[in-house]
């Protein structure tokens, strides 16, 4: 649950007087709020937990991660469906989002 | 050797193998403190490719586990209400309060809803005012500035019917009561890299001076896991107790200056339950006095539910790193992740679900009845075989 992902913001606006980008993990994008980063600009990467944006990541090291996250089915436990994965885990032999893929 | 053809640079990772190897000349246990190194060295294996003299405890740094049964006890009753909706993330769905969990509740008719993100909840409250809208606040300081902000979002913007029910702990407490067991048998520590990345790295000098262990700042990506305890191992042959920064790409040394400010207005220290373990003094955040309109246990009057934890479950001493997950009699038998007993089965990121994944397969038989005695060959030393289950194998 302390998985922070990197992404690639793509885009930044204001909303309600809250800083909020677009932000691309590797194919999935999601809403992530930018006040804890507040300079970060469109085409950068930062470390993202629970939607919001918590340290500057250079691009390479970023690639890196999505690139083992990808590999080890850790977004699709991230952004998977969690109801799925908790009914799975309720009638399946091991955790769903283990054995699921 | 096998496994290390699942790191991402093989190379690198047998040259910090190597190094390791040769600097290494007696026993050592260090303990990971975040449960995602607690994942990673256990699905690939890092323990086992480690000479025998390293040894890894796996501490209580997973969120879920150590939320005690007493905080699950009251999300579920007040999850049951019908004018609110409960929002939490999804790692809590199957979380075992004293009967049910938070699944049944909401087969039972609760609004459960799972969220992305708290921002999200606060979003849901705007969207129905006449409902109660209560987000699950759990984890460590990583979790607590997101949750921080969207408290002080919704008094900032009016936002009345949204609540938190906190249940938020802090790393560096846990350490110090981990040296202060009795039973302790940790030499060193890698400190979480995420929660770093919040909070910098000015909170460990202290204690490793104090405790006169290594506290070397760590990623979670096998290769990070590996650098971690290569620094480690090197101070800990050199006699050396100092905080070093593995993971800097992540982690500058003053953390996230903005977050922290964030925490220090909307939270206050406070004593916290750990599942399994007991009270820590100053262990976590509550929401501070400006913000108490907006605790949930005190909207919806549940501080009065008290919980005992089952005795059979031994998750306590895992998390303490006093007993490996296969050594508890149930491991398995009667606890299992769609039967857990204690929390640290449920989470992958727990060390009992971790080893239930990824290792039941491999495991010796169980030993007997107690724990093997500290220095003995466990699973994690050389006495298992390790050999590829089904879920190692649809990963490569
Ligand atoms: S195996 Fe189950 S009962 Fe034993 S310590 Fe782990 S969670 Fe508790």
């Amino acid at each position: 649950m302390c998985l922070a992902v990197p992404g690639r913001v793509l885009s930044v606006e204001d909303r309600d007087g809250t800083r909020m980008a677009t932000v691309d993990f590797g194919g999935v994008v999601k809403e992530v709020c930018l006040e804890y980063l507040p300079d970060l600009r469109v085409g950068e990467y930062a470390i993202v937990h629970v939607g919001f944006a918590l340290q500057r990541l250079d691009e390479e090291s970023a690639h890196r991660t999505l690139e083992l996250f990808e590999n080890l089915g850790m977004l699709q436990e991230e952004f998977g469906d969690p109801w799925e994965q908790a009914a799975q885990a309720g009638d399946s032999d091991g955790l769903g989002r283990e054995v699921q893929r | 050797m096998k496994y290390i053809d699942e790191f991402q640079d093989p190379d690198l990772a047998a040259r910090l193998l190597d190094d390791i190897r040769a600097t290494v000349t007696r026993p050592w246990a260090l303990m990971e403190v975040c449960g995602g190194q607690t994942h990673s060295i256990i699905r690939h294996g890092i323990d086992q490719l480690l000479p025998d003299e390293v040894e890894l405890i796996h501490g209580p740094g997973c969120p879920v586990c150590v939320t005690p049964l007493e905080v699950i006890d009251k999300a579920l009753e007040i999850a049951s209400r019908p004018e609110v909706i409960f929002c939490s993330f999804g790692d809590m769905l199957r979380v075992p309060g004293s009967g049910r969990d938070l699944f049944q509740v909401r087969a039972e008719g609760g609004d459960v809803r799972v969220v992305y993100s708290p921002l999200d909840a606060l979003r849901l409250a705007e969207e129905n005012p006449d409902r109660e809208v209560v987000f699950f606040g759990i984890g460590f300081e990583t979790t607590a500035p997101p949750n921080a902000m969207t408290v002080h979002q919704a008094r900032r913007r009016g936002i009345r019917n949204f609540s938190l029910l906190v249940s938020h702990v802090r790393v560096p407490p846990a350490i110090e009561a981990i040296m202060q067991s009795p039973d302790c048998r940790v030499q060193a520590f890698l400190a979480a890299g995420h929660v770093c990345s919040v909070m910098g790295t000015a909170e460990y000098p202290a204690l490793a001076e104090r405790f006169r262990v290594p506290i070397v700042v760590t990623g979670f990506e096998p290769l990070d896991v590996l650098e971690g305890v290569r620094r480690t191992v090197r101070q800990l042959e050199r006699g050396e107790h100092t905080v070093d920064n593995a993971y800097p790409r992540a982690v500058p040394p003053e953390g996230n200056p903005a977050a922290r400010a964030m925490l220090d207005d909307v939270f206050e220290v406070a004593d916290r339950a750990w599942r399994g373990i007991g009270v820590i003094p100053d262990s976590g955040w509550r929401l501070s006095a400006r913000y108490r309109d907006y605790d949930a246990e005190h909207r919806f009057q549940v501080g009065d539910i008290t919980t005992l934890e089952p005795a059979e479950c031994r998750s306590g001493e895992v998390l303490q790193g006093l007993l490996k997950p296969h050594e508890c009699e149930a491991f398995g038998t009667t606890c299992t992740p769609r039967t857990p007993l204690g929390a640290t089965m449920v989470s992958s990121e727990g060390a009992c679900a971790a080893y239930y994944l990824y290792r039941r397969l491999d495991l010796p038989a169980r030993p007997g009845s107690r724990p093997s005695p500290a220095g003995a060959p466990t699973a994690g030393g050389t006495t298992a075989v390790r050999v590829p289950n089904r879920e190692d194998s649809s990963v490569v």
